[in-house]
């Protein structure tokens, strides 16, 4: 392996023994338990043989029930000065749903984080502003009142009728609302 | 014969008040451009000069909904932002028409999920639809020459009847906290 990524797996095992590396087409992932994702997160950025200083994206998946854990969270990091990608991934419990917010170390990861909890309802603990992103802050079932999150492979892809209102039709001239 | 012709011919008419606001109307129609997406491309070069809807009296694509008399609505509306077309629509002055451009605004288009209104007729009332994926500019100037059309024929309304109401809030969007 490379010198890069073994540094990369140096400090992935300094901080656990419980990880697993998938490497496809030249793309390592790595999926590490969610206790030690800050810790490594530091590290992988601040260790200069690494430096992976930009969180390019940060998403969710679903896997409702293929997986023992329903959720997976996955980090996209890239290094400026070494051109180098690395994928993280975690996975959560579909009956905590919590995981470690990332948003300290990399300033980027606050906005994704808000869209990878409004659309699968992961809450980020530590997160600053931890409020819904694109669909409306109350946006819940309206029969039963539970938030809905849109990207769950659960959710009907019409989604649930009367959830978003529609503003009222104009009747006559002159109405407004 | 039309007004053109007979003002040319004797230098005064006599006609109803109708009539000539209909004519006034009818050559300046102003649209406002609510380019929401993809489609707002089409709608700049309708007015750019290779199309050159000047030709046609409604190059003068108004900013803000109180000067304008179309709402043109060119884009995928979401749910979110259809409170927001309704509300440029309610700041418009009447009379007032409404073109939807494009599948999307028409019918929802490729977007049939959960977050798009499918069809802005469900909150709006529109007077000419315009098909396509986007659509021609030329078919933007067809659109214009129906409300041109609409103004001329049947369809008259009554001027300046919201003038001075208040406008419609935002709906509520919740409380701050989530956790
Ligand atoms: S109809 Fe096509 S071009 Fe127009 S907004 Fe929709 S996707 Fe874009």
């Amino acid at each position: 392996m490379e010198q890069y990524f073994e540094n990369i797996h140096s400090v992935i095992k300094l901080n656990t023994e419980n990880y697993e590396i998938v490497k496809h087409r030249n793309q390592i992932t790595y999926t590490i338990p969610k206790d030690n994702l800050l810790d490594i997160c530091f590290e992988l950025k601040e260790n200069p043989e690494i430096a992976l200083d930009m969180c390019v994206d940060i998403t969710a998946i679903d896997w409702l029930d293929k997986k023992h854990n329903r959720f997976e969270v996955v980090y996209f990091l890239y290094s400026m000065n070494h051109n180098k990608r690395l994928r993280l991934k975690v996975q959560i419990s579909e009956s905590s749903l919590l995981c470690p917010s990332v948003s300290e170390v990399w300033g980027s990861a606050n906005w994704y984080e808000r869209e990878t909890f409004d659309m699968y309802g992961i809450k980020f603990e530590g997160h600053p502003n931890l409020r819904r992103f694109y669909m409306p802050e109350d946006y819940c079932d309206p029969e039963t009142g539970e938030p809905l999150y849109p990207l769950r492979k659960d959710f009907p892809l019409m989604g649930i009728p009367d959830s978003m209102p529609l503003p009222p039709y104009p009747e006559k001239f002159g109405d407004v609302i | 014969m039309g007004l053109d012709e007979q003002l040319q011919k004797d230098g005064f008419i006599t006609t109803s008040i109708d009539a000539v606001i209909k004519w006034a109307q009818n050559s300046s129609v102003w649209p406002f451009p609510l380019g929401i997406s993809c489609c707002a491309i089409e709608m700049m070069a309708a007015a750019s000069p290779r199309f050159d809807l000047a030709r046609f009296g409604s190059e003068v694509f108004r900013m803000t909904p109180r000067q304008s008399d179309v709402l043109l609505v060119a884009g995928t509306v979401t749910y979110k932002m259809a409170w927001v077309v309704r509300k440029i629509y309610d700041q418009m002055p009447d009379p007032k028409w409404v073109i939807s451009m494009g599948a999307c605004a028409s019918t929802g288009g490729m977007f049939r999920s959960y977050s798009v209104v499918q069809s802005i007729d469900k909150f709006l009332p529109v007077d000419v639809y315009i098909s396509g994926c986007p659509p021609r500019p030329e078919s933007v100037i067809k659109a214009i020459m129906m409300i041109q059309d609409k103004i001329k024929s049947k369809e008259y309304k009554p001027a300046l009847v919201n003038f001075g109401k208040d406008v419609s809030p935002m709906p509520h969007q919740g409380s701050n906290s989530v956790m």
